[in-house]
């Protein structure tokens, strides 16, 4: 007999009925299954190829279209064993006891590996190391057939002396190990712990030794790649992702539309036209873009009204994207709050209750958002300078791709109108610039309501793992001596963006008021 | 208090273009002074590339060019982007009218030499009057083209013309594939209708001897400059350097999602359901009485079919799901897979749609893959929408897809080769199942009825498409329910 189907009130899911044991799996994402044994992707290469790099913004790719992905990066654990870097004479692959530390740090980064795929729900974990002896990458792979894990290689081989001065100056220089060391010093130190690797190394050796692995390498920062045997979804997904990345200096600029109609009204979603005051913003946006004097702005729209008559005011070519539209708000289309509240008081509650998740009856969740607007962030990374003119909950999920939110923050991320957000990738992360063009407008914002506020150790993700080989059972600063902890939990609010839009109107004459926020990401690490 | 704005448009400045709705496809076009639709804004959801593309495929015979190259074009018009092939071969069959032997192919046969080079030049000049003069966007020159003259010959003559080349070299040396795909579609070639197998695949390998010995495969030193994807060995390993656009990095990804491994795929739509019956479109409804024998008898067909590891896929919609639970089986649930959003006209009858709004109900008919439905989609939407369950389903090996009318036409178009215009009336009825197989260059379909009664849901195009049509001229074609 077929089960009876009941659907799950947030989600709007159809699911066999709790009574009934559910013997199939679920899958809540809409999506196929995409890793059922989890994955262990293995970095390959010598110090300063962009291992780093690669790791956590895969990291953030994959967590963000909902795959839990973290970050072990062994230099970390070593940091926390050897409390203080002296030189690097600690990398010579005749210092013994550096060798059995080493080797120690990967085993415990190892063991924290598997927690966090078989206990902690964890898909997909990136081991983050040089990993440039068959030896250490055998035993990985035996680690891997233990625990029923896939393994993946990504390999990033690059010899162009301009290219790793580059990485060492951008994440090296700074790095905790040279904190005491003046820029040229620590350069030379770095160059030669290179060299200390580079004797050993064995890079993938497709045609014999390592033909049955699956992996991919990178070749001169993506001018070439060799993919070997593609196992699954998941490394189909992140090959594509690879080759679609690049390190060219450019910036993201992040808009809404002006001020609609339906704003002034307080009302959702629809197809409305700008206001008065909205088209003045569209106006000082083409006065903005035009200061910022780039070569080849791309701009993207919407395809609904109000965000085209936006791009209009620049009078550049732009493209229409109906993937950039406002989430479907369904039944609730055009009304007020209060109107939903009236009329759907179970569904306005529920939304509260677990707003990233919510599916608003016949229309969207903003975890579907995040499935639309996938091809967009794609397309994004190819690109170089674009502006995107987009809507409140759309720029939310494309911020939330860069800025690294968790699901959780996400729908609560504050982006004003006639505010725009320029980012610019700088080390490992992403630098934000908020910028208020100074035209008035209505606030659209609704904070995550006070009863329903959680606290902040649930959902709020890390990506990148502290150590668990010392006993403590918090968080604590890795290094001995700095102030600031390595991670730093940025609550939306502090996403300070400084527009007045919700303020009142005590504006200051400036035509723009620049807000310049430090990138909230860690501090470079490194081995 | 609300601030309400008078609703008149005030364009202070002169320069701001007006923004009328296109009335079929539901897009903002900016209209210059006089009313008329202004050009210069692009529609396209991303911009595939500034100039046209020639792929350009390389290897020995029987390394899967043609299949390649066949299902490329077929993927990249799916998603359209205007692509044909020019197949060499079927030049030179045009030129020597009947084959006789391998001996035309052999390197020191200069009357065979010339009249190879003369269908390479005739077929690279389709291929310009395709790119330049009708609208095409990408080519696919498919022949050998193994030595690096003929490749150099290919790359003046597209700098020539503006276009960008990419090349996509298939490398095998696995015997048992070989052998495979002579069977597959080389004994049945125009070239050995008049020979039986033996002959025609000892004559066949000659053929690929001739080309072995001139043979430069692409190589990541001497050709480091050029943009190409090396597939070796069916897809167990790729070689891809200097990705120079977004259609390139499009074709790269397809062409790593896809392989030969022999596999089904079944489709066919939820069981009938309450809102088929009274003749209504969209929403969410449960199974009729008939959709539910009809779940149970699918469950038994799959049963019967005895399919190694089937994958099943559902949409988001009850009816689909619950039709999957009568399977069985575990099955997952794809929101891309859901029907197409009718808007304003969700969960209407044909008749009310008539009633209500006449000039959209004319307009679909005009154009009905175009044609958005207000607060709605469009076909063309639908298949956007549907790109990563066709990327997966060509991942995948057997695969039963669970879904609805316009969505199963989508996916049927993409696997037959149908157009934009055949598209949205291809013949799905509710309780049949089709099984997709893959054979040669195409794919066999079998249609299995599985013998449960259900309303016909499909709507024919009427002969009167005008917007000034009578009411019984629009509703001629819709079918018939309670």
């Amino acid at each position: 007999m077929p089960r009876e189907l009941t659907q799950n009130r947030i989600q709007k899911i159809w699911i066999p009925s709790k009574d009934d044991k559910p013997s199939m799996p679920r899958a809540p994402r809409g999506g196929p299954h995409l890793a059922n044994p989890p994955t262990v992707i293995v970095m390959v290469g010598l110090p300063a190829r962009g291992k780093t790099y690669m790791s956590r913004k895969l990291t953030r790719y994959l967590n963000w279209i909902g795959i839990p992905t973290k970050v072990f990066n062994v230099g970390e654990y070593r940091r926390e064993a050897v409390k203080h870097y002296s030189s690097y004479d600690f990398f010579k692959s005749d210092n013994e006891d550096a060798v059995k530390i080493r080797q120690q740090c990967a085993l415990a980064a190892l063991r924290d590996v598997k927690n966090y795929l078989t206990e902690e729900d964890g898909q997909v974990a990136v081991f983050d190391a040089t990993n440039t002896t068959r030896d250490r990458r055998d035993m990985i792979l035996e680690f891997g057939a233990e625990n029923g894990f896939k393994i993946f290689f990504i390999e990033s081989v690059c010899e162009d002396p301009n290219v790793i001065a580059c990485n060492i100056l951008e994440v090296k220089v700074s790095c905790p190990d040279y904190q005491d060391c003046n820029k040229t010093d620590a350069m030379e130190d770095f160059k030669k712990r290179i060299e200390c690797y580079r004797m050993n190394y064995q890079p993938l050796d497709p045609d014999q030794y390592d033909r049955s692995l699956s992996f991919i390498k990178v070749i001169d920062v993506g001018r070439r790649f060799l993919v070997n045997r593609i196992q699954d979804h998941i490394q189909s997904r992140i090959v594509y992702y690879l080759m679609n990345i690049h390190v060219q200096p450019r910036s993201i600029y992040l808009c809404r539309h002006g001020e609609s109609q339906h704003n002034l009204q307080g009302r959702l979603g629809g197809d409305s036209g700008l206001s008065t005051r909205g088209r003045k913003f569209a106006g000082a946006l083409a006065k903005f873009v035009e200061e910022q004097n780039l070569k080849d702005l791309k701009v993207w729209t919407s395809q609904l009204k109000r965000s085209i008559q936006t791009a209009e005011a620049l009078n550049v070519p732009y493209e229409q994207w109906k993937a950039l539209n406002e989430i479907d708000a369904g039944v609730c289309e055009e009304m007020t709050y209060e109107e939903v509240r009236e009329r759907f008081p179970e569904e306005f509650s529920l939304r509260d209750q677990d707003k990233y998740y919510y599916r608003y009856p016949s229309g969207e969740s903003y975890q579907d958002l995040v499935q639309r607007v996938e091809p967009v962030i794609m397309e994004m990374e190819r690109q170089e300078n674009v502006l995107v003119i987009c809507h409140q909950a759309v720029i939310r999920c494309l911020l939330a791709y860069f800025l690294d939110k968790s699901a959780d923050e996400m729908p609560y991320l504050k982006c004003p109108l006639h505010t725009v957000l320029k980012l610019t990738p700088v080390a490992y992360g992403c630098k934000v610039e908020s910028i208020s063009l100074n035209v008035e407008a209505v606030n659209t914002h609704r904070e995550r309501p006070e009863e329903v506020k959680r606290g902040p150790s649930t959902l709020i993700r890390r990506n990148s793992v502290t150590p668990l080989t010392s006993h403590e059972p918090f968080k604590k600063p890795r290094i001995d001596g700095l102030d600031e902890p390595i991670i730093r939990e940025v609550m939306p609010a502090q996403l300070a963006l400084c527009s007045a839009s919700h303020t009142t109107l005590a504006l200051s004459t400036q035509n723009l008021k620049k807000c310049c926020i430090e990138c909230h990401e860690a501090p470079q690490l490194c081995l | 208090m609300s601030l309400i704005e008078n609703n008149t448009e005030q364009c202070g400045n002169s320069l701001t273009r007006e923004l009328t709705q296109n009335p079929l496809k539901k897009i903002w076009v900016p209209s210059s002074r006089n009313g008329l639709p202004d050009r210069h804004i692009s529609q396209k959801k991303v911009c595939m590339t500034n100039c046209p593309t020639l792929i350009v495929t390389v290897g020995l015979p029987a390394r899967g060019k043609t299949y390649i190259s066949k299902k490329l074009t077929r993927y990249l018009n799916w998603i359209d982007v205007p692509t044909k092939e020019f197949n060499v071969g079927q030049y030179r069959r045009e030129c020597v009218k009947i084959y006789k032997s391998f001996e035309f192919f052999r390197p020191d046969n200069e009357e065979g030499l010339k009249i190879r080079k003369q269908c390479a030049l005739a077929a690279l000049n389709d291929v310009r009057q395709f790119l330049t003069d009708e609208g095409g966007q990408v080519a696919v020159f498919d022949a050998t083209n193994t030595t690096r003259e003929r490749r150099d010959t290919i790359i003046r003559f597209a700098e020539q013309n503006g276009f960008k080349v990419f090349f996509v070299e298939s490398v095998c040396e696995d015997p048992d594939v070989i052998a495979e795909n002579i069977v597959q579609v080389k004994l049945g070639s125009p070239d050995y209708t008049h020979c039986n197998t033996e002959e025609a695949v000892a004559d066949f390998m000659k053929r690929i001897k001739c080309y072995e010995n001139s043979y430069q495969p692409l190589d990541e030193e001497l050709d480091r400059d050029l943009s190409f994807i090396k597939i070796i060995d069916v897809g167990r390993r790729y070689l891809v350097n200097r990705v120079q656009d977004h259609i390139q990095s499009r074709i790269v990804y397809y062409l790593m999602n896809i392989h030969i491994t022999p596999r089904s795929i079944y489709l066919c739509r939820h069981g009938e359901s309450d809102l088929n019956i009274k003749g209504r479109i969209g929403g969410d409804s449960g199974l009729s009485a008939r959709g539910k024998k009809y779940a149970e008898t699918l469950g038994q067909f799959i049963q019967s079919q005895n399919i190694h590891e089937l994958k099943v896929w559902t949409s988001q919609m009850k009816r689909t799901i619950q039709t999957a639970e009568a399977v069985g089986v575990p099955y997952e649930q794809w929101k891309a897979l859901n029907e197409i959003d009718a808007g304003v006209c969700e969960e209407l009858m044909y008749e009310e749609i008539q009633q209500r709004y006449p000039l959209e109900f004319a307009l679909r008919d005009q154009d009905k893959y175009r044609y958005r439905y207000p607060k709605g989609e469009s076909y063309e939407d639908l298949v956007q929408r549907l790109e990563p369950v066709i990327m997966e389903l060509e991942r995948q090996e057997n695969v039963l897809v669970i879904c609805h009318q316009a969505v199963m036409r989508c996916l049927l178009a993409y696997f037959l080769d149908k157009t934009a215009e055949e598209l949205p009336y291809l013949k799905c009825p509710l309780h049949t199942v089709l099984k997709l197989t893959p054979v040669a260059y195409g794919c066999k379909v079998e249609s299995i009825d599985l013998k449960v009664e259900a309303v016909n849901t499909h709507r024919d195009r009427p002969t009167n498409v005008n917007v000034h049509r009578t009411t019984e001229d629009a509703l001629q074609t819709v079918p018939s329910h309670l």
